[in-house]
């Protein structure tokens, strides 16, 4: 099992890749989230707005 | 400020009959050629201000690395492209910017004259202000940073070929950012990322014929970039311009 | 027959579309990519002579292959909507950039960590990492330039062009390890007959590729949903849906 982790003394240049990759793919799920919502605000607002 | 009502009296030249009724499509460049150039001879501290900075520039490079002139040699190449890409950057700010602010860009739009024509037109004006003007400039330049003798018909082959692709180049960008607020930073940021090819290959030229190998096949490569900007870059800035203008 | 066609060019179907591909994409993506990640990581054999650092493989080349495809995807989209005038395409434009930036970035990154084993450098300035880093900039560049003008529908345009002008980047990128003696390797998938690598390796490798486009066509689809909604904000539909 330690022998997967060392990544055959490798490790230090593997697992942040990995790590990286994945916060990569979390920031995009996050950042998309944020984008869509946000974008629901404005547009709850506008017709708010419109309907003044 | 005395110089402001000449510019528009100039404009007078081109509204009307001059410039719908030049003769075809070339007459109206050469119309739009000699005027660039005769209002920027009006304005001569605008011409020497990019070559000065060019000079500045490479001047900084030996200062701030205070290397002796045979190490100098080995990087000068590269800080001598450098330095005219930067310098090409600074005047390619003007090149739409004052015709848009009085409105002479609107103006040459609705001539009814090719759009694409007057930015050839505009951008061949503009690379012999600056950018023929930087090469006719550089052996100074190249002298001061110790480039050989032997290589300055290379050098001065790709400069020329360089700074002609960057104002193409640089007409695009111009064409998009042109009345934006900030827009000679974003200009910076659209035009340097397309001129790197340019960089490593008209440095590589003249790194190449110092060091005695054939410098050839990087020349024919910056001829060919250059020969692509030619054709496709005045539609690019033309629609740009029809982008940002309407 | 072309009614699908023409549909999507309608946003308020693209909007309902998009909801509805979400998960279907996202669990194709969890299942690619974790079966991608446990055979790359655990059963497939060290390489003979890099070791088990051949396995950043595993995330670069996937993350290369999406930047190469982003971008392509957004000169095309800006292209549509710039040509046609189909206001999708800028939306989609729109949505793809920031992701295909991500991933510019992080294939930049997790090939420089591999280099430094490989290579013995984190950089060089090699033909493809070169202009991998031009495309990044191009990435920043065109998002900027969409971020800079008032008018929103000029700033798509203007952005559209641009895409359309650096997008000559990305058959350079393809190409530079055929053109030029690159320090990167040359091409290993894509070969026609047969690939350079065991299958033990490929298929893993071909999972991960697959993960990541069905995850970028989730997050991109999450995007173009916002993306939608901004450009869309007085039309009629949204009322329906936004309440």
């Amino acid at each position: 099992m330690s022998g997967f982790w060392a990544m055959g003394g490798y490790a230090r240049y593997v697992w942040p890749c990995f790590g990286l990759a994945c916060t990569v793919l979390a920031w995009n799920l996050w950042s998309a989230h944020r984008h869509h919502a946000a974008a629901l605000v404005r547009a709850r607002r506008a017709l708010e707005m419109q309907d003044e | 400020m005395s110089a402001a009502p000449i510019e528009r009296r100039d404009l007078c030249d081109l509204q009307g009959p001059p410039l719908a009724a030049a003769s075809g499509v070339l007459g109206a460049m050469g119309l739009i050629i000699q005027r660039e150039l005769r209002l920027s001879f009006r304005r001569p501290e605008q011409l020497l201000q990019p070559l000065v900075f060019f000079l500045i520039v490479t001047t900084l490079f030996p200062l701030g690395l205070s290397l002796q002139l045979s190490l100098l040699r080995d990087m000068a190449p590269g800080v001598l492209w450098v330095a005219a890409l930067l310098s090409s950057l600074l005047s390619l700010d003007s090149l739409f910017k004052s015709d848009a602010d009085d409105g002479t860009l609107d103006q040459l739009a609705l001539s009814g004259q090719s759009l694409t024509a007057i930015v050839i037109a505009k951008t061949a004006a503009h690379w012999l202000l600056s950018g023929a003007a930087l090469v006719l400039v550089s052996p100074l330049v190249a002298i001061a940073l110790g480039i050989p003798g032997p290589v300055f018909p290379v050098m001065l082959l790709s400069l020329a070929l360089g700074t002609l692709t960057l104002s193409w180049l640089g007409a695009i960008g111009a064409g998009l950012t042109v009345g934006l607020k900030r827009g000679n930073v974003l200009l910076s940021l659209i035009v340097l990322p397309l001129a790197m090819p340019l960089l490593i290959f008209g440095a590589g030229a003249t790194d190449r014929a110092i060091s005695g190998i054939s410098s050839a096949g990087a020349l024919y490569f910056l001829g060919s970039l250059c020969i692509l900007t030619s054709t496709l870059a005045p539609f690019a800035a033309a629609a740009a311009l029809r982008i940002t203008l309407e | 027959m072309w009614t699908w066609f023409y549909r999507l060019a309608s946003p308020p179907y693209v909007y309902r579309t998009a909801a509805s591909l979400i998960p279907w994409l996202m669990t194709a993506a969890a299942l690619t990519i974790g079966y991608g990640l446990i055979d790359g990581l655990v059963f497939a054999p060290p390489d003979y002579q890099q070791g088990d650092a051949f396995r950043i493989i595993y995330v670069h080349a996937p993350s290369a292959w999406m930047s190469l495809f982003s971008y392509s995807l957004m000169a095309v989209a800006g292209a549509i909507g710039l040509i046609w005038r189909i206001k999708i395409g800028h939306a989609v434009a729109a949505a793809t950039a920031p992701i295909g930036a991500s991933f510019t970035l992080l294939a930049l990154v997790t090939g420089s960590l591999w280099g430094r084993p490989m290579w013995g450098t984190y950089w060089a300035w090699d033909p493809r990492l070169t202009s991998e880093l031009i495309l990044l900039f191009l990435y920043v560049g065109v998002m900027s330039l969409r971020a800079a003008f008032e008018d929103p529908a000029r700033g798509d345009r203007a952005a559209a062009l641009l895409a359309i002008v650096g997008v000559v980047n990305v058959p350079i990128i393809h190409f530079s390890v055929v053109w030029w003696n690159s320090l990167h390797q040359g091409a290993t998938i894509a070969k026609i007959g047969k690939p350079s690598m065991p299958g033990s390796m490929l298929w893993p490798l071909l999972s991960m590729l697959f993960g990541f486009m069905c995850f970028f066509g989730a997050v991109l689809c999450m995007r173009l949903r916002g993306e939608v909604l901004n450009r869309e904000r007085q039309a009629a539909w949204v009322r329906g849906v936004v309440k």
